[in-house]
């Protein structure tokens, strides 16, 4: 007679699950029980102080300010409508290529459904409201009209230069200039960053170029320039382009501090980015040189059109990584006055009225990072394996 | 016949040519800035130089490992400055180890708990800027601690207040340099010894106690060191509050333990992640193969899994290193003395833009290159053992 047994009882269910993933063993069971101490203790302590002790109007009332620093009130429409394009964008290529991007995009939405309940005025309502229908209909758009893709990842390109003429202005009567000294808050720290990627990227893939030249010349300059900025913290950087950047500059040719700053960042980052295209280039198998070369491609072609191509597509992962450390670095121009988010933070504590609401600010400030370092980060492991680096 | 190939198709001229324009174009544009930086500087009468290291600072610094006083000249006090950078980057070095090796381990422990608690530490502090952590250490922690009369004390005897924390320390007493010469002379004989009586036993298969030989040369050699200056080699003194500050025991200021505890925290969150992955890149075949030996688990961690880990931890762990000695720079933003802070008081003060900020690369350079030598050694030592 075949007799069917059940599994000993506490193996399974929640029991089961307790014993093996938090007693089994002496040791186990004390870790578990100092960690349930530690963890309690911290949870309680965090959750009290931010819904109890917490005085968070100070971020209610200095908001605009923390968001994009003391861009002039009535142009602020123009950061609206930068932000509405990239909702659209998103939202777009959301309907298009779905994946990692679909995700991104519904979370976009779903955050500014959710601060549209929030008790702002009306205009910043409308157009929180404006921008998750953006991302609607850029959804429905891309969904029945795949023709979309190329024109959508040319605009995706082509955003960036539209959006800092945007938000700096022509000069025309509807279309103010606003100098990049009025720029801050989160909105300048992303600025800040992207700035420093774009323009480093280029610098960068030739200082990795030049890097796995076969001429010494341009190696060893090349492998002076990263090495001396990869030796030398990100801080002195900084300090070096705000004070010697003037100096090495010809006369009635002056930066702001902000343009200042971004040329520091892209100095900076040009480095890293080098050798994060280097590790590329050293991925490309001798084959496909020689390939190239027997097909009678010059260097040039065999560079820009073979190996390249190639080597970038295999770093893009490390990049958007890049791009993350960047987007946290830029905090530093915080040290050299410069009104970032955290510089702008820490500029509103210094009035009077605010004192002492430091914990606030800088609790809020870590909780911002946070979620962008992390969506990014999230987006960029999601990314690694939809694109097969390391599988192939 | 011969073809003649034209001179900017010849294979052994194009480069030569490429070189020049290249120089030539480095050079005109570094003549370029160096022209509008001497313009600049004859306008307002300066000279590069750095003679003025010898004139006197006039600023005091909080904290010194070395004797200075303001009337000291601004070498002086950039040295000092040096000397305060290289004790925080030796420190946090070591605390940063231990903790990312112990969080690193954790991340992959059979215990549901640990294993989420070390991840959640790890992504909090990865995705947020150092510097938003140093300024919530500094004014959410450190100034938020009790005045200095209330100071809450842990247990052990540790002082933690707005002025700072102080631990229990050893004092030397006049006996101590003996203590401690008869200690190393232990411990080198122990350990010869351990290795000659464990050749010994490995050859005739009797047991021949090495390690009790060795603890036995090591109790010797610290009996004589006893007999001979007949005292205690060491004192602990316990921290007092002594009116507004601690007096006694090892006291570490609230912008050092601020730098400190900010660049352990942080770095420590990075190595985890690298000792995860390297411990990862074991393949799981030694891990069993291990079991199977009968080693239990921290034995095999210890004895198999970590010597071969090593080796593919040792070189992002130097890079981890020298973002930790770079990142001491950020010691500006709370007010301890480092080597940056007090360039940066100096370049306020004399106004050398070009001349100071040549010096602090050079000197970060240095840190940066030392770092890297010392690290490659060692990762050339580890690599031998690979077959």
């Amino acid at each position: 007679m075949e007799t069917k047994m059940e599994p000993p009882k506490n193996t399974i269910g929640i029991i089961g699950w307790l014993r093996k993933n938090l007693f089994n063993g002496w040791f186990n069971s004390l870790l578990t029980i100092i960690f349930l101490w530690i963890v309690f203790t911290v949870l309680y302590a965090a959750l009290k102080w931010v819904f109890v002790t917490a005085d968070w109007t100070v971020i209610v009332v200095n908001l605009r300010l923390l968001l994009v620093g003391q861009y002039p009130q009535d142009q602020i429409f123009r950061v609206w409508l930068a932000l509405t394009l990239v909702s659209t964008l998103t939202g777009l290529s959301w309907g298009l290529w779905k994946g990692t991007i679909g995700n991104l995009a519904i979370a976009l939405g779903a955050s500014f459904l959710i601060l549209s309940l929030f008790p702002f005025s009306g205009e910043v309502k409308t157009w929180l409201l404006v921008n998750a229908t953006a991302i609607g209909l850029g959804y429905v758009l891309g969904r029945y009209f795949p023709i979309l893709r190329k024109p959508t990842a040319a605009s995706w390109i082509l955003l960036f230069p539209f959006i800092i003429v945007l938000l700096r202005g022509l000069g025309t009567s509807w279309l103010p200039i606003v100098g990049t000294n009025l720029w801050g808050g989160l909105m300048l720290t992303f600025l800040l960053a992207i700035v420093a990627i774009v323009f480093s990227f280029p610098l960068g893939v030739l200082l990795a170029l030049g890097r796995t030249s076969k001429l010494p010349l341009v190696r060893y300059l090349s492998i002076g320039y990263i090495e001396l900025i990869r030796g030398v913290p990100l801080i002195t950087i900084l300090f070096m382009a705000q004070l010697m950047l003037p100096l090495f500059l010809p006369e009635g040719v002056t930066l702001d501090r902000v343009l200042r700053a971004m040329a520091g960042l892209t100095l900076f980052s040009a480095a890293y980015l080098a050798e994060n295209v280097r590790s590329g280039l050293q991925s490309i198998p001798r084959g496909q040189y020689e390939a190239a070369q027997a097909l009678g491609l010059s260097n040039f072609k065999t560079t820009f059109l073979i190996v390249l191509p190639q080597a970038l597509r295999a770093v893009i992962p490390i990049l958007v990584g890049q791009f993350i450390a960047l987007f946290k670095d830029t905090s530093l121009v915080s040290i050299v006055g410069i009104l970032d988010f955290l510089g702008i933070g820490r500029s509103i504590v210094a009035q009077p009225e605010f004192l002492g609401r430091q914990r606030e600010i800088l609790i809020f400030a870590a909780a911002i990072y946070f979620v962008f370092s992390y969506a990014m980060s999230y987006a960029s492991r999601r990314l690694e394996k939809s694109l097969g680096v390391g599988e192939r | 016949m011969r073809t003649v190939v034209p001179f900017w198709r010849d294979n052994r001229i194009v480069p030569i040519l490429v070189q020049l324009f290249f120089l030539v174009l480095v050079i005109l544009l570094g003549g370029f800035f160096y022209n509008n930086l001497q313009v600049g500087l004859d306008k307002t009468g300066m000279k590069l130089g750095f003679s003025f290291l010898n004139q006197s600072a006039g600023f005091s610094i909080k904290e010194t490992s070395i004797q200075y006083s303001p009337a000291d000249s601004y070498g002086r006090a950039l040295l000092v400055g040096f000397t305060n950078t290289i004790k925080v980057a030796f420190w946090g070095i070591i605390l940063a180890t231990i903790l990312g090796v112990f969080v690193g381990i954790g991340r992959l422990s059979s215990n549901w708990l640990v294993r989420n608690v070390a991840a959640v530490y790890v992504e909090i502090i990865r995705n947020t800027p150092l510097l938003v952590q140093l300024y919530i250490w500094y004014f959410a922690l450190f100034m938020q601690l009790p005045k200095i009369q209330d100071s809450i004390i842990l247990p052990g005897s540790i002082h933690l207040s707005n002025r700072g924390l102080a631990l229990p320390w050893l004092v030397s007493t006049s006996g101590t340099r003996i203590w401690l010469a008869f200690f190393l002379v232990g411990i080198v004989a122990g350990f010869l010894i351990y290795k000659k009586q464990t050749e010994k036993q490995l050859i005739t298969g009797i047991d021949r106690y090495p390690a009790l030989w060795a603890m036995g040369a090591l109790l010797l050699s610290l009996l004589f060191a006893w007999l001979i200056t007949m005292d205690k080699p060491f004192l602990l003194t316990v921290p007092t509050v002594d009116g507004l500050r601690y007096s006694g025991g090892y006291r570490l200021s609230p912008e050092f333990a601020t730098i400190l505890l900010g660049l352990v925290v942080y770095t420590g969150a990075f190595i985890a992640e690298i000792v995860r992955a390297g411990i990862q890149a074991v393949s799981k075949g030694q891990t069993e193969a291990a079991k199977a030996l009968g080693l239990g688990h921290s034995l095999s961690l210890r004895l198999v899994i970590l010597p071969q880990a090593l080796r593919v931890i040792i070189p992002s762990m130097t890079s981890q290193y020298l973002n930790l000695a770079k990142n001491s720079s950020l010691a500006i933003a709370v007010g301890y003395p480092d080597f940056f802070s007090v360039s940066g008081t100096t370049l306020n003060q004399t106004g050398r833009a070009v001349e100071i900020i040549t010096l602090v690369m050079v000197a970060y350079l240095s840190i940066s290159l030392l770092t890297s030598l010392l690290m490659n050694i060692f990762n050339k030592r580890m690599r031998l053992v690979e077959r």
